[in-house]
């Protein structure tokens, strides 16, 4: 078993921590404070590749794998929770379902745009009814000729407003419960496609999510995804995906709260010496990094067996429970030890507190995790 | 257009800490990095490769580990990489330096040479100019701009104390420039990718055109009689705004660093 990250990992993570530092940090309070997306980020990202990690050359991507893409999401969230997860709904839920289950026809007319960063993706799955429960759609694509009529909303979705092209589950055939589902490509210029109300969030403020309305859209029969009815079976394998991002990006949050408050506790004096020469801070910091670790190793392992081809859902959800788990308790904790200046918006701290909270709820609950992993002991 | 670049592996000066013993750097653990002026070069480099469609040749000597460096300017862009490595070249000063790598380019084609103005490891500034000097070049030094005119001609901007200056030259030639001139580009994920699939060339003494004599420690007129460090500066943070604003975020930051 070799721990060791390979040269091209060590390259990229000099590259990808460089640009974070550089162009992420300096932006992300901003960002939070005037919930505002930041799209010049995007444009650099895309630049460089950061909008393609894993999509394959052929279709203008940059070629890599999982762990490449996992470590990007990990080091933008380090910097900032809402550019992590920019990525990381755009290439896990939007170009990987594509590439995933898309025809050729598909991928070559969706892929270059979305590898390249000049398109963003989003996913729409969650209604306002139909949350962990998500057979409970009610988004329905009737057949008509040459296509569908999609008609319903989706909610809390992520680029919403940003993105260019959208994978959306709908119902096709009511009576078949989840195996009615079907999963369609949409154009963000589709007619009677509208985006709804921008959601205001605790954290991740500035990630645009937004509800989306389709009213009459004719979605031509060529963007349906896979087949008729694989919907459900597509959302769960894409969600698998997703959690890796997910996990990817609480690991970042969790991991930029400890390096700031190693900072911190080294400069902050009390009592005649800085807060690291006391016991309890000490220790406080031995356990989060232990607990960073951990959930840094389930991460990594998770992306890695993806990159494989060995099946890794449940590898996926305990990467994800855990990371975000710690991320909640890592930067709760850091506040603490930042005493009142950690809740106070001068320091990243209290933003990376309310960053990690939705890494316990999107792209499935820490408890729809615990469904995922247990299901798979007791199968 | 063919241009090579030639770069130094360095110590990231700011991440070098001192021996408080025997008041010599800790080189253990300091991570190696592109020279940043040697990077402005190789930006300068893509740059003509994206105008001009240039064919760009990275070059540098030192020990095997200045492969990262040549992995990194490969996953930036360039097209060829060249490692100059041999016991015989160990222990070169500048002008040793300087004459290995005369004696490579001796055996490459180019219309431009590109170095960095200095590292920031030896802070001397002389190699660019000696290599110029040794293959019979013309040499502008300190390039802030350079325009690419009719037939292998360049319009040249140099830096100067007072201003600057504006020349025009014919290929071919060396130019030395500063990083901030060029912002490097960062690498990009699919040249990070591939960079580890693609050839290093390793030239040792056999391949280049040199004399012996003046190579390594024999050919270094420089002997160093102490080495200590200066003073270490953080990163620094750069900020743009108004002067109004930025008193009351100074202030801030002296307060939050309790200095005043």
């Amino acid at each position: 078993m070799d721990f060791n990250i390979s040269k091209t990992q060590t390259l990229f993570r000099q590259m990808i921590r460089e640009f974070a530092e550089k162009e992420v940090k300096p932006l992300a309070a901003e960002v939070d404070e005037q919930e505002r997306f930041p799209i010049e980020t995007v444009e650099k990202m895309a630049k460089i590749g950061l909008m393609g990690i894993p999509i394959p050359v052929k279709y203008g991507g940059a070629g890599g794998d999982n762990l490449l893409y996992a470590m990007a999401v990990e080091e933008l969230s380090r910097a900032c929770g809402t550019t992590g997860v920019i990525v990381s709904a755009h290439t896990s839920l939007c170009a990987a379902p594509i590439l995933e289950f898309g025809s050729e026809e598909q991928k070559q007319k969706y892929l270059p745009g979305l590898a390249s960063g000049q398109v963003i993706g989003a996913f729409g799955l969650t209604e306002p009814n139909a949350g962990t429960d998500a057979s409970a759609q009610q988004t329905t694509a009737i057949p008509t000729e040459g296509g569908y009529i999609l008609n319903g909303s989706k909610i809390f979705i992520t680029n919403a407003e940003y993105a260019g092209v959208y994978i959306i589950m709908a119902m096709t055939d009511k009576s078949k419960g989840t195996k009615g589902i079907s999963a369609f490509i949409v154009e963000k210029e589709t007619k009677g496609f509208s985006i709804g109300k921008k959601e205001k969030k605790m954290g991740i403020r500035g990630s645009a999510t937004c509800e989306l309305i389709f009213e009459n859209c004719f979605i031509p029969a060529q963007q349906l995804l896979g087949k008729i009815g694989d919907g459900f079976s597509i959302a769960m394998k894409t969600l698998d995906g997703g959690r890796i991002g997910i996990a990817a990006q609480a690991l970042g949050l969790a991991q930029g709260a400890l390096s700031e408050t190693v900072k911190y506790v080294k400069e902050r004096k009390q009592f005649g010496k800085p807060l690291s020469a006391f016991q309890n801070t000490q220790f406080q910091l031995a356990d989060m990094e232990t607990k960073v670790q951990a959930a840094r190793m389930l991460v990594y392992n998770a992306a890695w067996k993806k990159s494989q081809g060995i099946p890794y859902s449940a590898d996926a959800a305990m990467a994800k429970l855990y990371s975000a788990e710690v991320a909640m308790e890592v930067t709760t904790k850091a506040v603490q030890l930042h005493g009142g200046y950690g809740y106070t918006r001068e320091y990243p701290i209290e933003r990376m507190m309310r960053d990690a909270k939705i890494t316990e709820i999107y792209e499935g609950t820490s408890e729809v995790q615990r469904m995922v992993i247990s299901a798979m002991l007791l199968k | 257009m063919k241009i090579i670049v030639c770069i130094k592996q360095v110590p990231d000066t700011t991440e070098i800490k001192i021996n408080p013993v025997t008041g010599t750097l800790i080189r253990e653990g300091v991570p190696s990095i592109i020279n940043p002026d040697d990077k402005g070069g190789l930006e300068l480099a893509l740059r003509l490769k994206e105008s001009h469609n240039a064919h760009v040749t990275v070059l540098t000597m030192g020990p095997t580990q200045a492969d990262a460096v040549l992995r990194e300017a490969l996953a930036m862009g360039v097209d060829r990489a060249i490692l100059l490595t041999d016991k015989k070249f160990a222990g070169a000063d500048t002008l040793a330096t300087s004459n290995a790598l005369a004696g490579a380019l001796r055996n490459l084609d180019y219309d431009l040479i590109i170095t960095g103005r200095q590292a920031i490891d030896g802070d001397t500034a002389q190699v660019g100019p000696q290599v110029a000097e040794l293959l019979d070049l013309p040499q502008v030094s300190y390039l802030e701009n350079l325009e690419v005119k009719e037939n292998n001609l360049f319009l040249l901007k140099k830096q100067t104390e007072e201003g600057y200056q504006l020349l025009e030259a014919d290929a071919p030639l060396l130019v030395t420039v500063l990083a901030s001139s060029f912002k490097p580009r960062y690498m990009n994920v699919k040249g990070i990718v591939e960079a580890y699939s693609k050839e290093v060339e390793i030239w040792g003494f056999d391949k280049i055109t040199v004399d012996e004599e003046n190579l390594g420690l024999k050919g270094s007129p420089t002997k160093v009689d102490k080495a200590f460090a200066k003073g270490i500066k953080g990163a620094g943070e750069i900020y743009e705004m108004d002067p109004e604003e930025a008193v009351g975020m100074i202030m801030r930051k002296l307060k939050e660093k309790y200095i005043i």
